[in-house]
């Protein structure tokens, strides 16, 4: 998938992969993709709760043996 | 005389349009709304100082308002220099004693330290506090300072109880810039309109 920032957050803890994720995406313009590295495994509720709640689309989440990837579309 | 029947046949049809635009309007108004949570943090120890921050700088992470107030020991999270929190596993049987280092067999052992031990050895309460902070460092939490900050910046309101700093003997000197100073009359109207409402 195509992305244009990407954001690593591996080896961090909630709620740092939230808050790192809110700031990337507020550097950038409504429709373009940020791709998110987490190690967390708590991240992927949280990461469905944050876009819903943001309106942020998430466009997939997928686990990648230990790790966690996210695409999500700036509202 | 047909009045009545005109009243009954107006508030059937009131109640008609009520149920059928309600509902909608009622979603559009909970959409529109921001949400909102206050906080009073009243622990001044490494341990509780945590969850202040942590729902805090998530709440306005995802886009609500947020105040917290700091009241008693609560106090000690608004100090410029936080570094020196403590922990006390003094009387916490709940706190795991457990190393941050060596091999996995070993950071597993859950040192059951009786108090009478743990009151007893000058130190033990640094020494708990130290290690404490290297798990923190090692699981990749953020510090106390950074989740502060990262609060200021998204715009999360700090505010201190003025009884309590004049209680305590301290001074605005004392606390990082862009805390407010007020009492429990600004802390009630604000927790009123709050959806979120913590005591910590």
């Amino acid at each position: 998938m195509d992305f244009d920032k990407e954001l690593d957050a591996k080896g961090l803890n909630c709620p740092l992969p939230i808050l790192r994720a809110k700031k990337a995406l507020a550097d950038m313009g409504s429709g373009q993709v940020l791709r998110i590295m987490t190690t967390d495994p708590g991240s992927v509720k949280d990461f469905a709760a944050f876009a819903k709640q943001t309106g942020n689309e998430l466009l997939s989440s997928a686990e990648k043996g230990k790790e966690f990837e996210f695409y999500i579309k700036r509202k | 005389m047909n009045m009545p029947t005109d009243q009954a046949a107006l508030d059937a049809l009131i109640r008609q349009r009520l149920d059928e635009i309600l509902p909608q309007k009622l979603e559009e108004l909970k959409a529109a709304k921001t949400p909102s949570m206050s906080i009073i943090a009243t622990k001044g120890t490494l341990d509780w100082a945590y969850p202040p921050f942590i729902l805090a700088s998530t709440a306005a992470a995802l886009g609500w308002d947020v105040s917290i107030f700091f009241t008693f020991y609560g106090l000690n999270l608004l100090k410029h220099d936080i570094g020196g929190l403590k922990v006390s596993p003094l009387g916490n049987p709940g706190m795991p004693m457990k190393m941050p280092f060596g091999p996995d067999w070993f950071k597993g052992i859950n040192w059951n330290i009786p108090n009478f031990v743990q009151a007893g050895i000058p130190g033990f309460e640094a020494v708990a506090t130290q290690l404490m902070q290297q798990t923190i460092k090692n699981n990749g939490v953020a510090t106390i300072g950074e989740l502060r900050s990262l609060s200021q910046e998204a715009g999360v309101k700090l505010i201190a109880c003025q009884m309590t700093v004049e209680l305590f003997g301290f001074s605005h000197d004392d606390f990082i810039d862009g805390v407010d100073y007020a009492g429990a009359a600004t802390f009630l109207p604000v927790a009123q309109e709050s959806d979120v409402c913590l005591f910590v």
